[in-house]
Formats: structure tokens, sequence, C-alpha cells
């Protein structure tokens, strides 16, 4: 790359979230040294020292919004950024930490806390597009390496990243994997979850959790008749349903018709 | 390809010992053989490096979204057809196109490499024999023939084996397919039954085929024999009770796109491409191009494509075909009916691989029946 180009100032934020999204950049091992070399990595803290000051041409935004205090910060990380990326489920959907909405969040405060005064959350764990203009979400939990560097490629090429919202089920035929649904009768959310992972747990013989959360036009109706037919109860269709990406409208109606 | 002659098509008798030299002295020649053989539960193509990589004493159970092995009997080739379809090697997911590297002004633009590897299938049943023509038609024939496929084909050595069992998910008889291998194979194996073993009738179907089988242990087929071998393809045609009646079902698809029974089938359709993925004669692709990093080096790879995403029918300001029932009557509609119109033939050739995997197991012949009798979906 000529040296003469504009290296995009990234910054890298971090919501409620476990860290595993941001760490990923970290795991792109051999191509860190070129990422680097393409952007400014001005804001880190998983990686470098430096403070939150200015303007970036690209955020990535890790986590999902709990607390007031987050609701104020994204206003601000978007006033300060030309792109805003949603890295992962939480940022995307809520992440696991949804389960929390439309429950009584006191009561798990008392239960969970010994000063329970301290505690200071909003009643409900929500994606980053429920605040503010998100330009693109990377799904997975935690995202995928390969689409991390596909994200970040695009958007050097200013191009669209390929992410596909089909199903998994595409990527697990692709790598030869047998199904698990069909060959043993293992419950699978792959027909409704959106691709991305590589279809990784089936290519383990186990069902796919939908880390990704739903694909395009899900028809979770028609996979949880199925998942009954196979001998599942309403409260294991539930619980399936209700994971990393409980949040998302898909998967959160089809959990709620199972209660 | 064909040789027609009484000398290639006499049959003669091959033992278990005579399979494992058939699939020595092809990979002395240079073949990379595969065969069915046992994985995760199903039997796939894959590598095949002697008899004992074969699914010997399994047989599968299939239906609608179901699948299973068990053990049954002694035959190699006793299990119908599993997950794998045979365009996996000759049309693979993934495939290079072009590749280019920029640096100093230039741009340099390189083809990917064609493969001159020597593939042998052994196992393609009638069907798949006929899955294989549909997709020469499709990459070899018109203007834009596929030179991938075509390396790859030139370079194939077919044994097909003929059904001793059919699937419940089988139709191919109605397809006018199988269960017997007519033509486009080098050799053609019926296993039968023996008084110690298993023993396989084989047939030459080409030159290549007759000078492989005259290097191999065999004897002059007994009458016998060429009974046994009979009765084991009257067998696994009886099994057969899956038909799609195909009589004027072109026009019939075609003037009904507003038949309720989409409506239906769309209710029960994930939307998920399984089907797409393990029909043998699907081929849609779409082309990606990949950049690295730095921008320098970019290639463009051709990737397997479903007309189940919203992405397959996209031109500028969105997709054509946006909900399920439209993606669904498109796939079905296209392969029962305006594919012959397109390349001469069906492009069903009745394997039933839609059928069993599919993961909520819909079934294009009682789809097919449901438009023809008016059902309303009900």
């Amino acid at each position: 790359m000529a040296k003469s180009r504009h290296r995009p100032r990234l910054g890298v934020f971090k919501f409620s979230s476990c860290d595993g999204c941001q760490l990923s950049l970290l795991d792109c091992e051999d191509e860190l040294l070129a990422i680097a070399g393409a952007i400014d990595i001005a804001y880190f803290p998983e990686a470098t020292r430096s403070d939150d000051v200015g303007h970036y041409d690209l955020a990535f935004v890790e986590g999902s919004v709990t607390t007031t205090h987050e609701a104020e910060l994204i206003l601000d990380i978007r006033a300060r950024s030309s792109t805003l990326i949603a890295l992962g489920a939480c940022a995307s959907s809520g992440g696991i930490q949804a389960l929390k909405n439309g429950a009584e969040t006191n009561a798990f405060i008392d239960t969970v806390y010994a000063h329970p005064e301290f505690i200071k959350t909003l009643d409900t764990a929500t994606p980053i597009s429920d605040h503010v203009t998100v330009d693109f979400e990377l799904r997975g939990c935690p995202v995928a390496k390969h689409q991390l560097i596909e994200l970040v490629a695009a958007t050097l090429r200013g191009r669209k990243p390929q992410t596909p919202a089909y199903a998994i089920c595409i990527e697990c035929k692709m790598a030869g994997n047998v199904c698990v649904m069909v060959a043993n009768g293992t419950p699978c959310l792959g027909p409704v979850t959106h691709a991305g992972c590589g279809a990784l747990c089936p290519g383990y013989t186990r069902g796919c959790y939908g880390c990704f959360g739903p694909k395009e036009t899900a028809n979770t109706a028609a996979l949880a008749t199925r998942l009954a037919d196979h001998g599942a109860d309403k409260r294991q269709i539930q619980r399936l349903f209700s994971t990393f990406n409980t949040g998302a409208p898909a998967f959160r109606d089809e959990a709620k018709r199972h209660e | 390809m064909l040789v027609e002659t009484d000398s290639c098509n006499s049959p003669f008798v091959l033992d278990a010992n005579g399979l494992g030299r058939l699939i020595a002295s092809l990979h002395a020649s240079g073949h990379r053989v595969l065969g069915p053989t046992r994985r995760d539960n199903a039997v796939v193509y894959d590598e095949v490096r002697s008899t004992s990589d074969l699914p010997r004493g399994w047989v599968d159970e299939q239906a609608g979204g179901h699948y299973r092995l068990k053990r049954e009997g002694e035959a190699y080739f006793g299990y119908t057809i599993g997950p794998t379809a045979w365009k996996s090697f000759l049309h693979p997911p993934k495939q290079s196109l072009w590749s280019t590297k920029t640096g100093n002004g230039q741009t340099e633009i390189r083809p990917a490499s064609i493969s001159d590897e020597k593939l042998a299938f052994l196992g393609v049943r009638a069907c798949e024999l006929a899955a294989i023509a549909v997709q020469d038609k499709v990459f070899l024939d018109g203007a834009y023939r596929d030179p991938h496929y075509a390396a790859r084909r030139a370079n194939l050595f077919i044994i097909a084996v003929n059904c001793g069992r059919a699937a419940s998910t089988c139709f191919c008889s109605s397809m006018g397919t199988g269960p017997k291998a007519r033509e486009g194979y080098d050799l053609a194996l019926t296993e039968f039954i023996t008084s110690e073993d298993v023993a396989f009738l084989a047939v030459a179907g080409s030159k290549e085929g007759a000078e492989m089988l005259s290097t191999l242990p065999t004897r002059p087929a007994t009458q016998a024999d060429i009974d046994a071998s009979t009765e084991a393809t009257a067998q696994a045609e009886s099994q057969i009770n899956r038909r799609i009646d195909t009589s004027g079902l072109s026009p019939l698809l075609k003037e009904n796109p507003d038949h309720p029974r989409w409506n239906d089938v769309a209710s029960r359709c994930l939307n998920c491409a399984n089907c797409t993925m393990v029909c043998p004669t699907c081929f849609c692709t779409k082309v990606e191009e990949v950049s690295d990093l730095d921008g320098v080096e970019t290639s463009r790879v051709q990737s397997w494509a479903s007309c189940f995403t919203s992405d397959f029918s996209y031109i500028h300001g969105g997709a054509v075909r946006t909900t399920p029932k439209a993606r669904y009557r498109q796939w079905m509609t296209h392969k029962l009916a305006t594919w012959v119109d397109q390349f001469g033939t069906s492009g069903c050739v009745g394997c039933g691989r839609c059928i069993t995997w599919c993961p909520v197991g819909i079934d294009i012949t009682e789809e097919a029946a449901a438009i023809r009798s008016g059902n309303k979906g009900g």
C-alpha cells in the first residue's frame, strides 16, 4: 500500500460484553500487522494506551447498552465517528444479557449483589442500533475472524463487505458436513441462522446454537414445529431460541411462542 | 466414448478381491479414487484407498428429513445414496477463476490453473449418471463452456454400480433415469450374493473400461450370474414407490404460478437452501471479488449459489424474489418445467436427496402432485 495513502483513524469501543469480539481483532495474528499498517489504531484499550480523543473515521463498537452511562456514551461516539460498525451479537441484538429484557431487574440485583444500592442499570440490554444509526452490523458470538478481515478490507476499499445473510446450511453443505438434524435428529438452529461461522458446530456433529442470529427470511415457526416432531418440548424450544441472540426479534418471538 | 460392440458389452464376473484390484489399478494409473465411505452416520463420497474403506454391511433408511444408517447384510454397495452429489468434485463448492496483482502502476491478470487431476468415481448410481449428463449439458454445451469442469470431466473414469435396494425417497423410475445404468459409464457393476461371498457382474461401457476389465481377474458370466444380477436390480425397482407424473408437467407448473399450494409449501419451507446444495443437477454459482488488506492482490472466486437466498435474485434496487414462496416456486418450476426448455431435459433425476436432506422433509413429488390435483393447500 502506498505510504501516502490516508490511514483511517480507528477507535474500538466496549459496551456491555465479554470482550471476545474486540479480541478477535487481536486474534487476526497473521493479518494483524497488515491491519495495523492499513489503519491507524488510535483508540483500543485492549491493545494500546492511547486515550479516547478526537474524531474517528471508523468506530468498532462491541457490546450492548445496559446502563444510562452507556446510553450517553454511544451518542458521543456516534457524533465523533464517520462510520460506526457494530461488532457481534451484543452490539447487533443485545447479547445474552438481553435475557433480562422483560424480567424484574431489581429482583436480579437483590439476589446477586451484596450491596444492591451501588448498582445502576437499565431494565434492558439493547443493540447499538436502538440508540444511534449503525452503518454496518457484523454478526457473531464472537465475530468470525475471516469476516472481520473482510470487513476491514472492504471498508478500506469503500465497498460493501461480503457477509451473506443466508442460512448456515449453505456453509455446512459447502464444507461437506453431514446434516446433524437429518442424520442424527439433533436439534440445530442452522436453517434459521445467519451464515458466517463456517458451520463450526455442525462440523463437529453438534447442532447450531444460533450465535450469528437470525438469517434473512428466517422461518423459525416451521423449524420449531419440526423440532417438536423430533421430541423437543416447549421449554427446550424456548431455550434454544433464548441464547446469545435472544433479543433478535425473530428468535425472541419464537421463544415467546413456546413460553 | 461409448463402444457398442459385443466383446465390450459381454459381462464378466469380478469377486471382492477383483474389486480391490480395480481400485489398486486406478491408483496405479494415477487416478484419485472417490467412492462411498462411512462418516458421521452417513455414506459420503470421499477418498477410497481400498475395499476396506467401503461401507460394507451398511444400509440406509430414508424418509422426508430423515436418514439413518443400520447394519444389514454383507453388500459393499447395499446403501442407496447419501448426501454427497458427485458435483462436489466435478463442480466444486469453490473455484478460483482468476486473480490480479497490482504493482508499479500495472495490473497483472493471472487465470486460475486448470487441474489435470485424474478422478475415478466408484459407485455411481443410475440417477447420478443422469445427473452428470444433465450437468454436462449445462457446462459443456453451448457458448459458455466451463474449462475447469471440462478438464475434470475429460479425465474422469466412471464405475457405475446398479442399485440392489431403493430408499423410500427414490423415484428414478418415474423420471426415466434408473435404477439400472444404461449409459455414461466406463464400467458398470451389479453386486449379487453367491454361495461364498458377494460378486459383481461387470460390463464395460467404453474402450477405457474394456481395457481396465481385461487387466482384472475375472471369469465370463454364466446365465446364473446374469439372472442373479437381474434379480438384484429388479428388487430395487420393485421397492420404488414414489413417483412424479411427468405427463404435461411443464405446462402445468408454468400455468399455475398463483396456485394456493405455493403458499402452503412456503409456510413449511425454511428457505435454507439444503435442497439446492444436495441436488446433483443444481449448478448455480455466484462470483465474488476477494481483496487482501493492502489492496495489492484480488481474486475472483466462484462459489455455489442458491435460488433460495435473496442475494440470488438481487438486481439494481433490490431482490426480485423476496418471499420464500417465490423462491420455492422458482426452484421447482425451473427444475421440473423450464429446465426442459433450457436444456432439453428435466432438471430432476429422481434421486430424492432434496426430500431426505430437507430438514423439514418437504417432498417435491408431493408438491408436484398437489399442484396437479388442484389441492388447495389446506
